[in-house]
């Protein structure tokens, strides 16, 4: 009687152990956006993407994103300020530059925010990302 | 007939009580909020006598908030107060602190005794209008009861040192100044009774569970020696 749930947690510990022996044969690049978005984004515009108040914008289900796509990668490498109208509420602070990420990352941050939290937007490739990087002098072909 | 029937209730509802506090002996919950909250500070004057422990009160300071009001220690006067030091341009934890913070507000957004003060420590920059705009952009629309305030910056980096956190000038972190994201609960005798990492909602969440116990305590103190 007691051999039976014991063989199944042992079972299950086997399971366990293979899944997480599996998981470390495959890279962490699938989630990059997100963990780049939690390290770099998420103090600011918040852990869900929403901003705060009338001080921040947010990402998430943002007109923004989707009508300034093409820009987006040169504001995330240089920055920006300014006053800016998302969702139609006017913002006015300092965004900084992020010169320490590769095209590749901006590539996969902003696929993140294109495809999540409401936003339902076309992805980038990496080409494309470094080509619009281009347009700020800000590629750096990684 | 009814004492009788009283008076076993009653020793039954004390069998109980002693029950359960034998039992919470046991499990030992951590969740249950201590009656007086600690008193914490530096004390760098000389003890007055033997039983001259308590750290140095908070001293005396003279800011202007957003609605140009002289913030003085007796803004403060029979209240309690929460103090964060923040810049209208941080680009790094102030935002998130600042969005703890507002929740703290809303918290007790009802309770007039409960103030908060945000220093900038960066006067340079945050003029008035400035704290006045980011104030606005918060959410917070009565200046009284979330001061937006400033000084000569010399004068906020020593107020830092006296609420526990640390402000100052470093041209190597983004935004210019270094400073760690403190919330200091600060009781109407002048006294730092918590600190809490701003950046830590589980810390957030113990002040908004502390600022009770304090107000209790402060009601109990305001209260005539002779009513007790």
């Amino acid at each position: 009687m007691r051999s039976r749930p014991l063989r199944l947690l042992g079972a299950g510990s086997l399971l366990l152990t293979l899944a997480f022996s599996l998981e470390s044969c495959f890279t962490e690049r699938q989630n990059e956006g997100a963990q780049l978005y939690a390290a770099h984004c998420s103090s600011c515009h918040g852990d869900q993407g929403q901003g705060l108040e009338r001080l921040i914008p947010p990402v998430a289900a943002a007109d923004y994103i989707a009508q300034h796509r093409a820009e987006l990668p040169c504001l995330v490498r240089k920055g920006m300020q300014g006053d800016i109208v998302v969702n139609g509420i006017h913002y006015n602070q300092i965004m900084p530059g992020h010169e320490d990420l590769t095209d590749s990352q901006i590539t996969n941050l902003l696929n993140f925010l294109q495809t999540n939290w409401g936003n339902t937007n076309q992805s980038y490739t990496i080409r494309e990302t470094s080509e619009l990087l281009g347009h700020c002098n800000g590629s750096d072909g990684q | 007939m009814t004492t009788s029937l009283r008076r076993a209730s009653l020793l039954l509802a004390a069998a109980g009580a002693a029950l359960s506090c034998s039992l919470g002996g046991c499990s030992a919950p951590t969740d249950t909020p201590a009656d007086r909250l600690s008193v914490y500070g530096i004390k760098h004057s000389e003890p007055t006598s033997p039983a001259d422990t308590l750290p140095d009160p908070i001293p005396a300071f003279r800011l202007t908030d957003q609605d140009r009001q002289v913030i003085t220690n007796q803004t403060f006067a029979g209240k309690i107060y929460v103090t964060d030091f923040f810049f209208a341009t941080c680009p790094s934890i102030c935002p998130k602190m600042q969005s703890e913070l507002l929740r703290v507000y809303k918290a007790f957004e009802a309770n007039p005794n409960v103030l908060f003060l945000s220093h900038t420590i960066d006067p340079a920059h945050d003029s008035i209008p400035v704290l006045r705009d980011y104030a606005e952009r918060l959410g917070i629309k009565d200046a009284s009861r979330w001061h937006f305030a400033t000084a000569p910056r010399d004068s906020v980096f020593a107020l830092a040192k006296a609420y526990m956190t640390g402000a100052e000038v470093d041209a190597t972190v983004p935004g210019g100044f270094a400073h760690s994201g403190t919330f200091a609960l600060v009781d109407s005798r002048r006294r730092v009774r918590g600190v809490y990492d701003g950046m830590v909602p589980e810390q957030v969440d113990q002040l908004i569970k502390d600022i009770p116990v304090l107000l209790k305590e402060e009601a109990a103190e305001a209260q005539p020696v002779a009513a007790k």
